[in-house]
């Protein structure tokens, strides 16, 4: 047989390919052929009745795809999503139809609010079939809608290469997001001659926006002249690989950074310019000073809500600039003086020449004393407690410096998410992985997976709560089947802390339903073989954490820490940023 | 902010499934379709559904850029009133009787410009084209005589504007045609622009 990976010349690979032309194949063979074109390596899924041609294919291509079956759909579609984060690959997740498409949504809706360019595709049952309420037959297209950048409906062999090149050329281009493409079982058993073109163009979509030199020519005036001017940079920088353009940027114009939370480890948290986080759990000097600054250059966000506070007293002061691919998203919640609706990278490669040397030193003094404010008040008696339970930010922390911030960090939501992102110091870009326009529960554990097989090279830790992993706790059986090497950290508070805290803060302490009564989590673990312990006491913390940092095998580490702990600062629901508290 | 009424026209790819996720957004935002057309536009195989909607003049433009933004739309044009040539279509169902009453109902025919459709011994079709409030006065008038059925038609509106739909889309099919011939094509064409 003609060995497609050792053919020599650009001759011999085309010859191959016209060879190939003629030859029929299935379209469960077609689809797993056009995701190698697209270069997946690698899927998480969950077979199924409908989807059974195309997982019978899969084991004729296992050399070149590996195919980790998640313990339940939403856990393929997390670890997906993570994958790609880690990556800058689309990912790719399996499901059958009906429940196992169901399944999906979860995990299809985060990666949408959160950008991330993940291919679905789920089966179908015969087309003969569709809208007859057969067995397993959902409309996944029309559930999907909402959550999905793109979808389709496959029903004949011969159009799967096309959609699929449509679809990875969709996922991943613009403002990515998931696309789902659903195949029925018919258009996989169908025979088609298969050939492949990458998909390039789409008359209806254009992702790539001429370069908008005259606003970016007016933004850089507006920042020549500004005096307290201050960078807004989210997940669009990562996304756009804007990092360098945007260090040399700030650097060039002394201008502070501060980051949203899908922006976090998009620069560097132990440089002189980093401002901190934004938002309603972010740091003081951010989220103060923006009500002060006089120009806001915002990079790849998008005045998400949880950033802005109330929109009514949010940045009076200020012009604003906003760099942005997603037309759609400029004026939306904000409105702006300049709209640059470009690809970060592109816009900043054309500003970074317009804009003069600064160095704002007194409006960086302002940043300076709000710091250290925000650390002797919240930040040292959170990261160094002295008595008292163990406290989220003293492991993170620890972590932190453990692993000089350069691990890969995943978190599930509510209280241990913030306080990884706060207390992290995150280095490299695309290290923090975690949910953040939806705010899933159950996201870390899976999206953990994800993230070590897409950078297994890389320490790959999560922090997760109690409530949170008990969302997902199946997947366990995945790292266990696929022995993952992921590091655990579960902080069992044995509440749903960050729903017990706003119920300490507005609902005069009325706990309903978030006292939990958990199980033995250690015990849970070792069922699974993976190595876990339980920290109750801060003199063990150290060694536990170095245990866990040395093993080469999975580690779960649970970690009683503070009943009712409290994270802070906090911009109240209906505040200004400028009034965010720090105390209770 | 004051609400006014605006006509989206929005050319699409012939796709199954974009009504819905046009009105997707629409519910969203909790707008109401006042009328809605969908027919093959004047380039083959172009859908152009045209929407009226009541709507802020800062909310009519957020929701225009997130129906652009669906991948089968090919491009959306929103006007005012103004901007536009545009006619409604209704037809009144009547009981022939009425017309037994003296000539008035010939009369308002001819004064409000409507036609008689069809004319049977039980009952009459009368036909009006026009705008929506033009439509109304006569439906008001015609109401006295009994009316048996009334239907009005979603809005079909051609725009004032100069640049056509069909010039934008020669210019993407030209890009097509430069991107097949050369990879990045497209892209450093727009960026000399
Ligand atoms: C799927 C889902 N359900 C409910 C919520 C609401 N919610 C947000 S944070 C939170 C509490 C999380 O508790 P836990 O996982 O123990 O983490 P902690 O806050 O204690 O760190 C809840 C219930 C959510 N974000 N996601």
């Amino acid at each position: 047989m003609f060995n497609y990976d050792k053919a020599e010349s650009m001759t011999e690979r085309a010859e191959f390919y016209e060879e190939k032309t003629t030859e029929e194949i299935t379209g469960a063979e077609a689809l797993l052929r056009c995701l190698i074109e697209e270069g997946v390596d690698t899927i998480f899924g969950y077979p199924g009745g409908a989807i059974m041609p195309v997982y019978d294919k899969l084991l004729d291509y296992k050399e070149k795809i590996r195919h980790i079956l998640t313990r339940h759909e939403q856990g393929a579609a997390h670890a997906a999503q993570a994958y790609a984060m880690v990556t800058g690959k689309p990912g790719v997740a399996f499901a059958t139809s009906g429940p196992g498409a169901t399944n999906l949504i979860t995990g299809i809706a985060n990666a949408y609010l959160d950008s991330v360019p993940v291919v679905f595709i789920t089966a179908q049952v015969v087309s003969s079939l569709i809208g007859t309420d057969a067995f397993q037959e959902t409309d996944i297209i029309g559930i999907s809608m909402p959550v999905t950048k793109w979808n389709c409906q496959i029903k004949r062999a011969e159009e799967i290469p096309e959609m699929v090149a449509k679809a990875f050329y969709i996922a991943t281009t613009g403002r990515p997001g998931p696309v789902l493409i659903d195949i029925t079982k018919d258009a996989q058993t169908g025979k088609l001659p298969f050939k492949y073109k990458k998909c390039r163009f789409i008359r209806s979509y254009n992702p790539r926006k001429p370069l908008k030199k005259k606003e970016i020519e007016s933004a850089a005036i507006l920042i020549n002249h500004a005096e307290k001017p201050l960078i807004l940079a989210g997940h669009g920088v990562l996304i756009s690989k804007a990092e360098n353009e945007l260090r040399e940027f700030a650097e060039k114009t002394g201008i502070p950074v501060a980051v949203t939370l899908l922006g976090m480890s998009c620069f560097p948290a132990n440089h002189r310019l980093y401002a901190g986080m934004l938002g309603m759990h972010g740091n003081l000097a951010p989220n103060k000073l923006t009500n002060e600054a006089d120009v806001i250059i915002a990079i790849g966000m998008r005045f998400d809500d949880r950033v802005t506070g109330n929109l009514k007293k949010y940045a009076p002061e200020a012009r604003i600039i906003h760099i942005e691919i997603d037309e759609a998203e400029i004026n939306k919640n904000v409105n702006v003086d300049i709209e640059i609706n470009n690809d970060a990278r592109e816009a900043l490669k054309y500003l970074i020449p317009l804009v003069n040397p600064n160095s704002h030193e007194r409006w960086l003094r302002e940043f300076r004393i709000n710091d250290k404010i925000e650390y002797n008040t919240v930040i040292k008696p959170e990261i160094k407690p002295e008595k008292g339970p163990i406290k989220m930010g003293e492991v993170v922390n620890m972590v932190s410096e453990l692993t000089k911030g350069e691990a890969i960090i995943v978190t599930d939501v509510g209280q241990n998410q913030m306080a990884a992102a706060r207390y992290y110091k995150f280095i490299n870009p695309n290290t923090l992985i975690t949910s953040g326009g939806m705010g899933t529960m159950g996201f870390g554990l899976p999206a953990s997976i994800g993230a070590k097989i897409g950078k297994p090279d890389v320490p790959v830790i999560a922090f997760l709560g109690d409530g949170g992993f008990q969302m997902t706790i199946q997947e366990l059986g995945t790292i266990l089947h696929h022995n993952i090497p992921v590091k655990l950290i579960m902080f069992n508070n044995f509440f749903l802390g960050m729903v017990r805290q706003w119920q300490d803060m507005f609902f005069q302490k009325r706990y309903a339903s978030t006292e939990l009564v958990n199980p033995d989590f250690v015990k849970i673990c070792s069922g699974y073989d993976i190595p876990a312990e339980r920290v109750t006491e801060r003199e063990e913390l150290t060694q536990a954490i170095t245990r866990m940092l040395n093993a080469n095998s999975p580690y779960f580490l649970e970690i009683h820490v503070e009943k009712e702990g409290t994270i802070l600062p906090m911009v109240e629901p209906g505040a200004s940023v400028s009034e965010v508290k720090i105390s209770k | 902010m004051v609400k006014k009424e605006y006509t989206l026209s929005i050319f699409t790819e012939d796709h199954i499934g974009i009504l819905n996720q046009i009105t997707i957004i629409l519910t969203r935002r909790q707008i109401n379709i006042e009328s809605i057309t969908a027919s093959e536009s004047a380039v083959k195989g172009v859908q152009l559904i045209t929407l009226a909607i009541r709507t802020t003049d800062d909310m009519v433009r957020k929701v225009a850029r997130q129906i652009e933004k669906i991948i089968d739309v090919i491009k959306v044009f929103v006007h005012t009133s103004d901007e536009i040539v545009y006619q409604e279509l209704a037809l009144f169902k009547l009981s022939t009787k009425s017309l037994l009453s003296g000539n008035i109902i010939d009369h308002l025919v001819r004064s409000h410009n409507a036609r008689f459709l069809e004319i049977t011994s039980e009952y009459i079709v009368i036909e009006k084209t026009g705008h929506k409030n033009e439509i109304l006065r006569l439906l008001n008038e015609l109401e006295p005589f009994g009316i048996l059925q009334y239907v009005r038609s979603g809005r079909v509106a051609v725009t004032r504007q100069v640049k056509e739909f069909h010039e934008y889309l020669k210019e993407l099919n030209e890009a097509l045609r430069e991107e097949e011939k050369e990879e990045s094509g497209i892209f450093n064409r727009l960026k000399e622009k």
